[in-house]
This record gives structure tokens, C-alpha cells and sequence, in this order.
């Protein structure tokens, strides 16, 4: 369990990193919080000849609030969103989210940015920056764009970051008012990964029908999945018990077609992707009905 | 003649200032100049014939200094050792096959190791390790224990007739007959999954040879270092005076590491030999679950006889125990299975019948219980049917069942893994049941908490369990306590720590006994040029062997304190009291002489040592029970089920 040589690089800034990323292309590999490419690397799974270490450079490391939405610099450890007064009100979702990554040691070192690049199916990042409809700003030796979620994850640990690109920060949108969020994943045990997990995101008219909800799942494909076929059932509906479990059926047959593997069968996780979207869509409505502010207080599980 | 209490009073830990500041030695921390750093090449098939192997290029990459093969190995490739002989069991049947250092012709589980590389470093050892060429052709892998039974199985040593390593069957009284009386008779099976442990230090070893003092140093993460080094000794043709093994701070056994001789742990010591350079390996997390020994993995077909009160006519019980690919610890888990299924209950018929198993897997040696707990899984299961068979309240089927304290020393009339008759020294098991209730509040739980809870549609489940562990086996240990001139003790003992807090609890013995404080004893373990006989550390053992050795050591040179300041106090002995480090005379604290002074008097450096006496103020003793000691408990729980 010892990695295969590599030139390692700890630039001290992002010009400096992108210099780096550029001269070296496909071969180099930005380390963030190191808690997947290391262990990938040990095991010989990876086998990058350049390390280009993020880590000296603080620039990137930061929460702001941007108008009344987030911007979170890509090299943020997860503990210190986790432990965000700012995220907490600001985006309560991914403060919900976080004390299901892994475990405290692993948010202590684990990054923003770094999960979000690594693209593992079954993380929590995804699936929560596709439901808020995060945008991603990639930077280059030669340039800047923007990439909304819905394109950001490409497949099985893919995304559409370029060799020499590097993602330096996320923006989270505001949510409108009378929304409510909620986050649930099912784990054999607490810091495993889940076997499937559910980020919703609602928003209710005046009136208090269902104007608009994004549902999105984790451990169920290549990659975070937006179940649009249960959005369908959703929209223009006034929130019930019935609907949730209506639109959590209708994710399990017609948004997800999950793997079988040696943690769970395909058809215990579509049994999970029905229960979990329900009950994530019952309590992301009761905290729209309610008002935002207070959800982050509310306990998962 | 009294010294302050110091057995089972609250002390602080002598070890932890070591272990929480990050200087006590485990033995990755050991690098000795030109150290060199081994990766094992292991298969990743569960059954394959070697074929072909071709290690050129491995050995040509810059950075590696040596790979071996099995047959680079010449003499001394040879399988281990059987451990520990199975006990003289009437009609036993037993085959030994014990492990290889490197596989020769077939691979016989995942993680055997293959070939050996020393390198300049573990990295470059690693890359050597995609060099090396293996050409096997995969063989169908022997995993579920019923099938390996089957007629026309593959076999996974195939100069046996079939997958059986052992059979065998113990009996009491007469199981037949008393089931002829039986009012009830209730048969299950019984599984009990494999299961590995996971030292947080996982196996380590390391050796330099020195060839101007002639003399091999080994530093291993081993529960037995004096046997590793009896055996390292006879391996490699030295005097045993010439290994000297030092199980540092071991970062936790759990059994694996009183395995002998792991291929690891023969080849490291005799490369660093051959080359001439110090070589150190330690264990990955990943070979850990291939590679270390692991346990558990049973079935059993058990059946319990009872009369109408629900008291045991008799248990029969046949099992199958996985033993893995090799059997070099002999019988010793499936006996404990078998010896501790009668728990503190009277069973006067009993039947037990095990056959080990050849399969495809990691080596199957003791591990947390080694055994023991599968017998009481399997009898309390049995006892809880029972219960709602014959509607008799859980706790009061055990009560009924269980061994009065008139009726000890209580012979099981079957015999233990330590080869001895499996006897009970002594007991008083209700009074532990009626404690383990009252913890749960059992009663009032059954009659008005559990009818309510399951109304509200709650399921809340009760657990009780009673058993008794046989504890403490021979043959012996032993321990030297000296005082040195400065008045501090010197303990030495060959049992080594795995993080028990022997550095305490063995200072808790000698200080009473001496009158010194626990701080001022110093205790060295696990170092065989300190102290070397002894067997180790394992079977909940040390306090109760190595301890009584500490004892028997501190008795012996209490005497020789006491002897000397007689003379050097002019009173009798039965006056003299030892106390904060000296000896003084009953009622006159004040007219009294020290250890330390004490020490050096009787270690002069002129004059004479008086015939019949010895120098200094130590001595060396020795404890071997007859057999085990028997210890007990009860387990209650409530737990829910959501």
C-alpha cells in the first residue's frame, strides 16, 4: 500500500497551480484534502506522475456570502462548512448534508472542491450541488468559465473539467422564498457509504401548491441523479402525504436505474430511492410550510 | 509486618506517559542504519497450482537487493510447527498441515505469500512487486464448509482424502438414554459467521544480525516472544543465547499474534542474516485482512433434552469448524467451542462432535474467545428456545440449570484445550444472575415495560447469558524482582503487553508485597535478554500466571530484606515492618534502614557474601497452575429493533 513514484509539486498560489496544471496536462493531478486519491493511490489505482498539493495555497479557502446566496472556495475543508453559521441559513441543505460524509477526521482533511471533482456516485456533495443548482467556476492557465451542475458530472468519477483546469470555487444560488430543503441517505452504519441518499429541494406557490422541487440521488447511478420524473409529479400539487409517496415511487420506477453490488441488491435501493424521496419530500414541504431559517436546526435521520 | 494495599486499588497507569507522548517503541519505530524494507508478493487466487514463476526482472530494478521464491529458500523452506498438539481424545482424528513460508507448488488462500523483495525501501519493494511473473492455474476454491465435505470435492491439500484436518467427539454420561426420558427435545442449527480482528498495530518484524558479537536481535509484534525465539534459535542453528527477541509496545493481539511462526516472521530474521543488513516489514492494513490469522466460522446441529421443570437432561451438539487453509494451532478453538457450550450449568449427558475443515481461507487460529464464545451462543440460544417451549420465564430456566456453589471443584468429566480435565475450581453463579436482573430491572421490565412498549408498537428485545471461561492455563511464567543500590525495583518478566497495563498491574503486586510505591517499580516485559522462560501472553493469563510469578519473586526477596535488616536492625523479623521504601522496626518509623541501602549491603563490594546466602537483593520465581482457572458472568440486555 505504498503509492508508485511521483513529482510532487505545493504551489503557493492559484496561478502558480494552474502554471503547474499546464505544463504537466493529463499528468498532473491536483490534491485537495487527499482522502480518495490517496487511498486510490496507495492501492496503485492511481498513478499520477505529477501531485500539483492544493493545500499551501489558502486563497482558495473560503465561505462568502454572495448576494443572498454562497460562494465556497474549492479548498474549504467540509468541517469548516459543516460548522458554518453562514451555510446553516444560507443554505441549510448542505449543512444537513454534511455530518453524513464520512466521519469528523475524514471532514477534516476532505474539501469542498475535492469531493465535487472526484465525482464518486455514492458522495453527498453531488447530489446536494445539484439539487441547489450550484454553479462551478473552473479556472485555466488561460482563461475562466462557469459551469452549471447539470453538466459539471460527466460519468463514473468524471467531470467536465479539462486537463489543466482546476475547480476553485462553487456558488450556491439563493433559494426562493416559501422553500424547504431536506437531506436523508441510509447507511449500514453512520460514515459508510450510503446505499442510497436524497437531497430535495421544494419550493410552494402562495397558495401552497408545489411550484417547484428538485430531487436528486446518490448511490443510484454513475454519477448524482435528478429524479425529474418524480419533479413531474410534484409540480402544481398541493403538498400530502399522498403526493410524497406518489412522487418517491414514481423516482424508484421511471429516475433511477441502480446497481447491484456486494452492499445492496438494485431492488433494495430502489425500495430506499421510494422511501427516502418520500419522506425527504415530507419534511422538505413541512419546512417550506413553516418558512425557512429554522430548518437547519432540525435534525436528520 | 503489614504494607499498604496496593492489589485492585486505583493507580495511574505507570505505561500511559510513554504511550500518549509517542515514545513508546512499537516496532515500526525501529530503523537501524542500512535498514532494509521487505514486500511480499501474495496470491490473489484462493486455490491455484504454481505453475511458473520468473522473478528476473524484479531482481534487476534498481533499488531491490534480493527476491526470493520458495526455491530460493533451499533447507530452510519447511512447514511451521504444530503449535499446540491436540489433547489425547479417545478415537481423534487429526491432521496436521501447517503452514509454508512461501507457497511452492499451490496457493491455498488469498494473501499466501508468494515471494519475498527487499529493497532500499518499502516503495521500491512495492514496484518490484508488478515485476515478478506468476503463472497459476486456478483451481475451484474450497469456501463453504458443507460443500468441502462433500463426495468428489477439490481438496485443498490433496495428499488427504478430503477437506477433513480433524474429527472428534467428547461425551459425558449417556445422551441417548437420557433422551429416551425427555419430556422435550428441541433441535436448531446454528451459524456463526468468520470474523477477522484488527490490531490497530498491525503484525510487525524486524532483525539485524551482528556479526562481531554473533548475535540476532528480533523486534516482532508477537504474544509469545520466547517461544519465537526457542524457535528462530532451532530455525536458523544458533544457541538460543544468541536471539534475542523484543516484543516491544504491541499495538493489540487478540490471538492472531501468538501464531508461530508466521512465514513473515521466519524470513525476515534469516534475510537479514543472509545479507547482512538490518531488515525490517511491517504489515499493511490490506495484508492484515488477507494474511493475519482470523477465526469464528461454525455450524452447529444442536439439540437439548429437558424434563418437564426445563431442568437439562442433555445437550449433543455436531459441528463444523472452519480451520482455513492450515492447521498449525491444533484443536484449540474447536475445543473451547466444545468444552465451553456446558457454561455454569448442570448437563449431565453430554455429546459433542466436531469435524475441522480444510477451506480456501486465511489460517483459522484463536481470536478474542478463541472458541468459547460459540459454545455459549449455541447453549443460551438452546436455553431461550427452551423457554418458550415449555413457557418457563427466560432467567428461571437458567436458575434452575445452574451449578450450586456446594458443588465445587466441578468436573466436566470431558477434557480442555490445555489437555487438562475440563474442572470448575469454584463458583457461585445465581448470586451474579439475580445481580445481571436487577442491572435491567428484568422483572419489572417483563411485566409492565416490554407489554407496554410493544403496544406503542416498539420492539424492545431481552438478552441474558450466562457463562463460564476457562482462564489462565498453564504451563507457567515466571518473573525476577531485584532492588537495585538507588532503591527503586526492578520487575522482569517474559509475558509480553498488548495494552492489558501489565506495566501497572504487575508494579501493583511486587509494590505491596515490598512496601515500595508503584512508581518506583520498574517493570521490563517482552525482552528475552531479560527474561527468558516463560510461553506468553494469551488466554487471559497474565495477572493470573505472570502475576502469581511477580508475587512468588517479591515473597522471595521480602524474605532476603527481611533477613537482612534483622541482622542490620537488630530485631526479629516478625518485628520489622516494610514501608515507603524501607524497613523499620514496629512502632519506630524513624529508626530504620532502606531498599537501597539495604541493596547495597547485601551486594559488598569487600568482606564476604556469608555461606548459604546470595548476592543482592533478588530473586527469580515461578508460577504454573494445575489447570485453568474458571471465571464466570452474566450478560443482560435490553435492545430494540427498529
Amino acid at each position: 500500500m505504498k503509492p508508485a513514484r511521483f513529482d510532487y509539486f505545493a504551489p503557493g498560489t492559484v496561478d502558480e497551480a494552474l502554471a503547474l496544471l499546464a505544463e504537466h496536462g493529463d499528468q498532473a493531478k491536483p490534491l485537495a484534502g487527499g482522502q480518495s486519491l490517496i487511498p486510490a493511490m496507495n492501492f496503485r489505482l492511481a498513478r499520477p506522475q505529477v501531485l500539483v498539493d492544493l493545500n499551501q495555497v489558502a486563497a482558495l479557502s473560503y465561505i462568502r456570502a454572495n448576494g443572498s446566496g454562497l460562494a465556497i472556495g474549492a479548498m474549504t475543508r467540509q468541517r469548516a462548512v459543516e460548522r458554518s453559521d453562514l451555510v446553516a441559513r444560507a443554505a441549510p441543505l448542505l449543512a444537513e448534508a454534511m455530518p453524513s460524509i464520512a466521519h469528523p477526521q475524514i471532514r477534516n482533511r476532505g474539501t469542498v472542491g475535492g469531493s465535487l471533482a472526484h465525482a464518486d456516485p455514492s458522495a453527498e456533495l453531488p447530489a446536494v450541488a445539484l439539487a441547489l443548482e450550484t454553479r462551478f467556476r473552473a479556472k485555466s492557465a488561460t482563461g475562466e468559465r462557469w459551469i452549471p451542475a447539470g453538466e459539471f458530472f460527466k460519468g463514473m468519477l468524471e467531470t467536465a473539467l479539462e486537463p489543466g483546469e482546476l475547480l476553485v470555487e462553487i456558488a450556491i444560488p439563493p433559494l426562493p422564498a416559501r422553500s424547504g430543503t431536506a437531506f436523508l441517505e441510509m447507511a449500514r452504519r453512520h460514515g459508510d457509504y450510503a446505499l442510497v441518499g436524497v437531497a430535495a429541494v421544494v419550493t410552494l406557490e402562495a397558495n401552497g401548491r408545489c411550484q417547484a422541487a428538485r430531487v436528486a440521488l446518490l448511490s443510484v447511478g454513475d454519477g448524482p441523479v435528478l429524479a425529474s420524473e418524480a419533479a413531474t409529479v410534484l409540480a402544481g400539487q398541493a403538498p400530502s402525504a399522498e403526493l410524497a409517496r406518489a412522487a418517491g415511487e414514481r423516482a424508484a420506477s421511471r429516475d433511477v436505474d441502480p446497481p447491484s453490488d456486494i452492499h445492496a441488491s438494485a431492488a433494495y435501493r430502489r425500495r430506499l430511492v421510494a422511501v427516502l424521496t418520500r419522506r425527504a419530500l415530507e419534511r422538505a414541504f413541512e419546512r417550506a410550510e413553516k418558512g425557512s431559517g429554522e430548518q437547519g436546526a432540525v435534525p436528520s435521520g | 509486618m503489614e504494607s499498604r494495599r496496593q492489589i485492585g486499588e486505583r493507580v495511574r497507569r505507570t505505561e500511559d506517559a510513554r504511550l500518549l507522548t509517542g515514545r513508546a517503541l512499537f516496532v515500526d519505530d525501529v530503523r537501524l542504519d542500512g535498514m532494509l524494507h521487505v514486500a511480499f508478493l501474495r496470491s490473489q487466487h484462493a486455490h491455484a497450482r504454481l505453475t511458473g514463476m520468473d522473478a528476473t526482472a524484479a531482481r534487476a530494478r534498481p533499488g531491490v537487493v534480493a527476491v526470493y521464491t520458495a526455491a530460493d529458500l533451499g533447507d530452510y523452506w519447511r512447514p511451521g510447527p504444530l503449535l499446540v498438539p491436540p489433547p489425547p481424545i479417545a478415537g481423534l482424528v487429526f491432521n496436521a498441515c501447517t503452514q509454508v513460508p512461501l507457497a511452492k507448488e499451490k496457493l491455498r488462500h488469498v494473501g499466501e505469500p508468494i515471494a519475498m523483495v527487499v529493497a532500499e525501501s518499502r516503495y521500491l519493494a512495492e514496484d518490484a512487486l508488478d515485476d515478478i511473473v506468476v503463472e497459476a492455474e486456478p483451481l475451484p476454491a474450497v469456501v463453504d464448509l458443507e460443500a468441502a465435505l462433500a463426495k468428489g470435492a477439490p481438496r485443498v491439500h490433496e495428499h488427504l482424502p478430503s477437506n477433513v484436518a480433524a474429527h472428534a467427539v467428547q461425551r459425558k454420561g449417556d445422551y441417548a438414554r437420557a433422551k429416551q426420558r425427555a419430556h422435550t427435545v428441541i433441535k436448531r442449527r446454528f451459524r456463526y459467521d468468520r470474523g477477522a480482528s484488527a490490531a490497530i498495530e498491525n503484525r510487525a518484524v524486524a532483525a539485524q544480525w551482528d556479526p562481531r558479537a554473533e548475535e540476532l536481535t528480533v523486534w516482532d509484534t508477537t504474544q509469545a516472544p520466547i517461544p519465537i525465539r526457542n524457535g528462530l534459535a532451532q530455525l536458523l542453528g544458533l544457541l538460543e543465547s544468541q536471539v534475542r527477541v523484543v516484543a516491544p509496545f504491541v499495538g493489540g493481539g487478540f490471538g492472531p499474534k501468538i501464531m508461530m511462526y508466521y512465514p513473515e516472521e521466519v524470513l525476515v530474521p534469516w534475510a537479514a542474516m543472509k545479507l547482512g543488513r538490518p531488515v525490517k516489514w511491517t504489515e499493511d492494513r490490506q495484508e492484515n485482512f488477507f494474511a493475519t490469522t482470523q477465526e469464528r466460522g461454525q455450524i452447529h446441529d444442536a439439540e437439548i433434552t429437558l424434563d418437564q421443570s426445563g431442568k437439562i437432561l442433555g445437550v449433543r451438539d455436531v459441528f463444523l469448524h472452519d480451520t482455513g487453509a492450515y492447521d498449525p494451532y491444533g484443536l484449540t478453538v474447536p475445543i473451547n467451542s466444545q468444552c465451553t457450550l456446558l457454561g455454569p450449568y448442570e448437563i449431565p449427558n453430554y455429546e459433542s462432535e466436531f469435524t475441522a475443515v480444510f477451506t480456501n481461507k486465511t489460517i483459522v487460529t484463536p481470536v478474542r474467545g478463541a472458541g468459547r464464545q460459540h459454545g455459549v451462543f449455541v447453549i443460551e440460544r438452546l436455553l431461550d428456545f427452551a423457554a418458550k417451549e415449555l413457557g418457563i420465564d427466560r432467567a428461571e430456566i437458567r436458575r434452575r440449570n445452574l451449578l450450586r456453589r456446594d458443588q465445587f471443584p466441578f468436573n466436566n468429566e470431558i477434557l480442555f484445550q490445555d489437555s487438562a480435565p475440563l474442572t470448575y475450581d469454584s463458583g457461585d453463579y445465581e448470586p451474579a444472575l439475580d445481580q445481571a436482573l436487577e442491572l435491567i430491572d428484568y422483572h419489572r421490565f417483563v411485566r409492565e415495560e416490554q407489554p407496554r412498549l410493544r403496544a406503542a408498537g416498539r420492539h424492545v428485545g431481552i438478552g441474558i447469558v450466562c457463562y463460564v471461561e476457562g482462564t489462565g492455563i498453564g504451563p507457567y511464567e515466571g518473573a525476577r524482582v531485584t532492588v537495585e543500590p538507588g532503591g527503586r525495583v526492578r520487575l522482569a518478566t517474559g509475558v509480553g503487553t498488548q495494552g492489558q497495563g501489565h506495566f501497572t498491574a504487575f508494579a501493583q503486586i511486587v509494590a505491596e508485597v515490598l512496601g515500595v510505591d508503584v512508581a518506583d517499580v520498574h517493570v521490563i516485559t517482552g525482552d528475552t535478554r531479560e527474561f527468558h522462560w516463560g510461553t506468553g501472553t494469551f488466554a487471559s493469563r497474565g495477572a493470573v500466571v505472570a502475576g502469581s510469578a511477580c508475587q512468588a519473586a517479591a515473597l522471595r526477596v521480602r524474605e532476603k530484606i527481611l533477613e537482612l535488616a534483622s541482622q542490620e536492625l537488630e530485631a526479629s523479623k516478625a518485628d520489622l515492618v516494610l514501608a515507603g521504601g524501607s524497613v523499620h522496626v514496629r512502632g519506630d518509623p524513624s529508626a530504620g534502614i532502606t531498599l537501597g541501602a539495604l541493596a547495597v549491603k547485601a551486594n559488598p563490594l569487600r568482606g564476604a557474601v556469608r555461606p548459604g546466602t546470595e548476592p543482592g537483593l533478588e530473586a527469580t520465581a515461578y508460577f504454573g497452575p494445575d489447570r485453568g482457572s474458571t471465571a464466570s458472568g452474566v450478560h443482560a440486555m435490553l435492545v430494540e429493533v427498529r
